[in-house]
C-alpha cells in the first residue's frame, strides 16, 4: 500500500463533500492510504493573493511546512481540489526559483515556529496519483460493473493542467488522463473540445452574466456531443456547472439538464459501490435518469424547498395574512 | 500620486510602475519580456468583458499609466484559468501579475467597482479569523451587499446546499489559529502593507 499525505481543502470538507465521500469509499479498492495533513489551513483559493501577496504564500507555506514535518515515509502531498493543488504546487516551485520569496516566506513561518525547505514535499493532484501511480491496469481489474453505454464528457477545468508548474500532465490544453481513466471504466468518452475551458471561477460572484456565458458554453458543448453526464475533478467546477445550472437556464431561456459528477463517483460505480455511499444524489441536477440507463438506482431526491409565494401585481385585495398552504391550494 | 505600499516610498528615486509591479510579484514575473503579441487577450475567456486586455495593460504599465492601470476592471475579470500564461511565448507570469495588480488597486483605492475587492477581502477576513474559508458567511455577506435583487434565488440555492449537506452553518476553526495569525502578521509586515 502506498502512503500519501492528503490535503482535503475547505471545499472538499463541505460544498464538495460527495467528492470526499466517494474518494473514501474507493480508497480501499485502490489500495490507497491517505493521511490527512494535521491542522491544515485554507490555501487562499484565488482570493487571498488578490489582497495580500506575500501573506498568501505564507498561508500556503504553513501547509507545506506542516506536511513536510509529518512526512513519515511519504513526501507526496495529494490534493483533490485543483485550486488547492495549484496553490501548493506553485508556492513550492516559486520558492525553489526565487530566493527572496523563499527567505521571506520562511521569515514569516518562523513567527509561528515553522520552516519549509522548498522541494521537501512533492505536490500532486489526485487524478495524477490514480492515473500514474495506481495505473489503468489495476483499475480495469477492479471494475465489476462497467459503465457500458454511458456517454461522458471528461471535464478537467483549468488549474489541474495549467500552469502545471512541475509538468505532470500530458498537455496544458488537451490532456487525456481523465479520458483514458473513464474509458477504462467502460464508459463511452466523447472527444470533448472544451475539456479544459473555464467554468467561470469566481465570476459567478463578481459578474454573474460573464460566468453564465462560460457555463452555458460548456453545457452546450457537452450536449452537442450527446453526453449523458459531465465528469469533473474540481469542487469549483462542479459547483458552478451544477448549482448554477438553474440560473444559467433562466438567463439564457435554455433547458439544459446536464448532471455533473466527480470522477471518483464514477470509479466507485464501476467498482460496484452504491450510489448513496458515493454521495450521488447530492447534486442539484440529478443524475438519476442518466444512471438508470446503466442500471444504477439513485436514492430519492429530497423535495425542493417551497417557492416563496408572491402577490400578483394586479391583485386588488388588501395584503392579508395567508391561510395554511393546503387551504389556499384548494381554493 | 497615492502612496500604496512602502516598497514604493522606500525608494529614492521612486520606482516606476513597471519596477514596482515586478517587485511586488512573487517569483520572476518576466513582465519586462512582453513583446505585445496579444496571445494573452486572444486566449482570455473574459477578454471581451475587460476594459483592457492583458497586452494593453502591460503596455500601459510600461508607459507608467498608474491610475488608469489600477482602475481597470481587467484584473478583477481574470478567472485564473492560466490560458494566457501557458500560451505566452515569453513565459510572462500573467495570472500572477493580475493578482499583483488587484492588491495594488486595493491598496491605492483605485478600483471603480467594489464587488471584486469586497469578495476578496471578505474571504481573507474569514481565513484570518478561522484558518478556513466559510462559504455560508462569505456568500450571505456578498449577496446582501452586491446582489440584493438576486437574494431570493440565492437563498433557494443556499437551502438546496443545506438540504444536501453541502454547507456548514458555522465556520470551522483550525487548532493553531494563533500560530497562523502570527505568520500572517509577520508576512504583512514584510510585504509592507500591514
Amino acid at each position: 500500500m502506498t502512503n500519501y499525505l492528503f490535503y482535503p481543502g475547505c471545499s472538499m470538507t463541505r460544498s464538495s463533500r460527495p467528492y470526499l465521500d466517494s474518494l473514501l469509499a474507493i480508497r480501499k479498492d485502490l489500495n490507497l492510504s491517505l493521511e490527512e495533513v494535521h491542522d491544515w489551513n485554507c490555501c487562499g483559493a484565488t482570493e487571498y493573493h488578490s489582497v495580500h501577496r506575500l501573506a498568501a504564500y505564507a498561508l500556503i507555506g504553513r501547509n507545506l511546512a506542516l506536511a513536510a514535518q509529518q512526512a513519515n515515509g511519504s513526501r507526496t502531498v495529494v490534493a483533490g481540489c485543483s485550486a488547492c493543488y495549484v496553490n501548493l504546487a506553485k508556492t513550492d516551485r516559486y520558492m525553489r526559483e526565487d530566493a527572496l520569496l523563499d527567505g521571506q516566506v520562511n521569515e514569516a513561518l518562523a513567527a509561528g515556529g515553522l520552516s519549509y525547505r522548498p522541494g521537501a514535499v512533492a505536490v500532486r493532484h489526485l487524478l495524477d496519483i490514480i492515473f500514474n501511480d495506481i495505473g489503468l491496469e489495476a483499475i480495469r481489474q477492479r471494475v465489476s460493473r462497467p459503465l457500458t453505454g454511458l456517454r461522458v464528457a471528461p471535464y478537467y477545468g483549468c488549474m489541474i493542467v495549467r500552469p502545471d508548474p512541475d509538468q505532470r500532465f500530458s498537455s496544458t490544453e488537451y490532456p487525456h488522463e481523465l479520458d483514458d481513466l473513464l474509458s477504462a471504466l467502460g464508459a463511452t468518452v466523447i472527444d470533448y473540445p472544451l475539456k479544459t475551458h473555464c467554468c467561470g471561477g469566481h465570476m459567478t460572484q463578481i459578474s454573474p452574466p460573464v460566468a453564465y456565458g462560460l457555463i452555458r458554453r460548456l453545457l452546450l458543448g457537452a450536449e452537442q456531443y450527446r453526453a449523458d453526464i459531465m465528469v469533473t475533478l474540481c469542487p469549483m467546477c462542479q459547483l458552478n456547472l451544477d448549482a448554477f445550472q438553474v440560473d444559467v437556464n433562466r438567463h439564457f431561456e435554455a433547458d439544459s439538464h446536464m448532471p455533473v459528477l466527480y470522477f471518483t463517483q464514477l470509479i466507485g460505480l464501476a467498482f460496484g459501490h452504491g450510489a448513496e455511499e458515493l454521495g450521488i444524489g447530492k447534486e442539484f441536477v440529478t443524475a438519476r435518469e442518466a444512471l438508470s440507463r446503466i442500471g444504477v438506482a439513485v436514492p430519492a431526491e429530497e423535495a425542493p424547498p417551497p417557492r416563496p409565494r408572491r402577490r400578483a401585481k394586479d391583485d386588488p385585495s388588501l395584503p392579508m395574512p395567508r391561510m395554511a398552504e393546503s387551504v389556499e391550494e384548494s381554493e | 500620486m497615492t502612496a500604496f505600499v512602502s516598497l514604493d516610498t522606500a525608494h529614492d528615486p521612486p520606482l516606476n510602475l513597471l519596477e514596482s509591479v515586478e517587485r511586488a510579484t512573487p517569483g520572476h514575473s518576466r513582465l519586462e519580456m512582453c513583446i505585445q503579441c496579444g496571445s494573452c487577450g486572444g486566449s482570455c475567456p473574459s477578454g471581451p468583458d475587460m476594459e483592457h486586455t492583458p497586452r494593453q495593460l502591460f503596455a500601459m504599465i510600461r508607459a507608467d499609466m498608474r491610475d488608469q492601470v489600477l482602475a481597470s476592471n481587467a484584473p478583477w475579470y481574470c478567472v485564473s484559468c492560466y490560458f494566457c500564461m501557458v500560451r505566452c511565448p515569453q513565459d510572462v507570469h500573467i495570472t500572477d501579475l493580475m493578482y499583483t495588480l488587484k492588491s495594488m488597486a486595493i491598496n491605492a483605492g483605485l478600483y471603480r467597482d467594489r464587488t471584486g475587492p469586497d469578495l476578496s477581502e471578505s474571504f481573507v477576513g474569514y481565513v484570518d479569523s478561522f484558518g478556513r474559508s466559510f462559504e455560508l458567511g462569505l456568500a450571505t455577506r456578498h449577496y446582501l451587499r452586491h446582489q440584493p435583487k438576486e437574494l431570493m434565488g440565492r437563498a433557494q440555492m443556499g437551502l438546496g446546499m443545506l438540504s444536501r449537506g453541502r454547507i456548514d452553518l458555522t465556520p470551522q476553526r483550525i487548532q493553531a489559529i494563533d500560530q497562523l495569525q502570527a505568520i500572517l502578521r509577520r508576512a504583512r509586515e514584510l510585504e509592507g502593507s500591514a
